[in-house]
């Protein structure tokens, strides 16, 4: 790892002060920042940790009924006290890597990185989530900009992400078991307005809705209502775990299974 | 150089570090306690889990200045009272758990992390929650049986592997 200056603020504020700095970067539980640094595939001049600000930490339900996860909440805490307001989100947290992982990963660090195949990015996609920054709202259709991209501008930090609670919900995750990530992941979120699918793993555009199959749940929320979609290979991830037609053939066997989980 | 100051194995410690350098480094360099290894370097193989406030995580995956302040436990701290072997640590010397003992303090600390959570955990969870230690000569099998013994359930049942 280069030498790097490390800063510990207790305040967003002094946090998005100390982003300033030329090349300075966030750092959140460090599960993919470290192992990127000691890599050497980022240079930061200084890392501004945001673990120590109470105001980024934690769950709650607000009044307008939206479950609220701040940034630098671990997936261990959202898999431990989610699970009474949205079932699927805290199940999704609970297969996330390994416990160690779990213990120091956060969901606004994972979202930030946007890996095209990181869990919280399908179900924040399919629940229409709202990601919350120092400076703004982002709807989660406007967030999602390809493989590690986001709608983030330089120093704009993740405080919090607003969830809708949908009816029903279920995440499917067919693990790469060396990596444990998804090779190929499915959220299916069912809300009085619709149904949403969000892919992740799958794309070589990272998280990605599947139009046909949010229609075809919309009008009957069984996972015999896909039977007759495929989905075209052309952009899916090609890699020694798996070809594109694998992947695509896996999307429609997961969003069956987790409508089937969702009912 | 920063100031860095936490509990380790109940001791009050502290030091000058760099920004960069991981827990495992001030651990395993600094306070020579060389029980917690390194086995991979790239957050796969667990071999490096400490106790940071209570909760197993991979001291090769964590600066030492995110430890600011915390209670630190590491496979040293583990022994009992008298010096001698936990009976987790025992478990494992009486079922097995370990051939090279490469990967056993990232083993052990898992594997305390879990009971004090579940303190009678099923193999599945057992093996789910070890899903982040990786062991290249056991096969797993005494490890898992390891630990049942040691949460207090009867292993005689389990096939010796
Ligand atoms: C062995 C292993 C297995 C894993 N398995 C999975 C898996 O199955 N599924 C999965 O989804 N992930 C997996 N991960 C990744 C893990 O979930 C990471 O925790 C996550 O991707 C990054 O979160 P972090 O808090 O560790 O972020 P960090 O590593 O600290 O930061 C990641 C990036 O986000 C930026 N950042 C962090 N917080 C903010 C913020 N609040 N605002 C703006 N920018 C921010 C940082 O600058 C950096 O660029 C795995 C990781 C490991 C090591
Ligand atoms: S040395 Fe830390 S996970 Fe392998
Ligand atoms: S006992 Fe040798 S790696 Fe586990």
């Amino acid at each position: 790892m280069y030498s790097v200056e490390f800063d510990r603020p207790a305040t967003l504020e002094a946090a998005l002060a100390g982003l300033k700095a030329e090349d300075a970067q966030a750092l959140s539980g460090g599960q993919t920042l470290i192992p990127t640094l000691k890599q050497r595939l980022a240079q930061p001049s200084k890392l501004v940790s945001l673990t120590a600000i109470p105001s980024l930490q934690g769950i709650c339900v607000a009044d307008d009924g939206m479950l609220c996860i701040g940034a630098t909440t671990t997936h261990a805490t959202v898999a431990a006290e989610a699970g009474a307001h949205y079932p699927a989100l805290a199940r999704l947290a609970a297969q996330i890597g390994d416990p160690a992982v779990r213990n120091r990963g956060t969901i606004g660090g994972s979202l930030a990185n946007n890996d095209p195949s990181a869990c919280y990015p399908a179900a924040v996609l399919a629940s229409g989530a709202l990601i919350r920054t120092n400076a703004r709202d982002i709807a989660a259709d406007d967030y999602f900009e390809g493989m590690f991209a986001t709608a983030l501008q330089e120093g704009e930090i993740i405080t919090e992400i607003r969830f809708p609670i949908p009816e029903a919900a279920a995440y499917m995750k067919f693990a790469q078991p060396a990596s444990r990530f998804a090779l190929v992941g499915v959220f299916v979120a069912k809300t009085a307005g619709g149904v949403r699918v969000a892919v992740t793993g799958a794309s070589e555009e990272g998280v990605f809705r599947w139009g046909a199959a949010e229609e075809a749940l919309s009008a009957d929320f069984s996972a015999g209502a896909i039977a007759g979609l495929s989905l075209p290979a052309d952009d899916m991830i090609d890699d020694l775990h798996g070809t594109p037609d694998y992947r695509a053939h896996l999307v429609k066997v997961m969003t069956g299974r987790a409508v089937s989980a969702a009912q | 150089m920063t100031k860095v100051t936490m509990t380790v194995n109940g001791k009050a410690v502290c030091g000058e570090v760099e920004g960069r350098t991981l827990l495992v480094q001030f651990l395993r360099e600094r306070l020579g306690l060389t029980g917690t290894h390194v086995g991979c370097d790239t957050s796969q193989c667990g071999a490096c889990v400490v106790h940071v406030d209570g909760r197993a995580v991979k001291s090769c995956t964590m600066l030492a200045l995110e430890a600011e302040g915390a209670e630190v436990t590491t496979i040293e701290g583990m022994a009992d009272a008298d010096g001698g072997l936990s009976s987790l640590q025992q478990a494992f010397q009486d079922h097995h758990g370990l051939q090279c003992g490469f990967c056993t303090p990232g083993m052990v600390m898992s594997a305390a992390a879990l009971l004090a959570e579940n303190p009678r955990p099923s193999e599945a969870e057992i093996r789910g929650y070890l899903s982040g230690n990786i062991c290249r000569c056991t096969g797993y099998h005494n490890i898992v049986k390891a630990i049942m013994a040691a949460s207090g359930q009867d292993v005689s049942a389990i096939a010796a592997e």
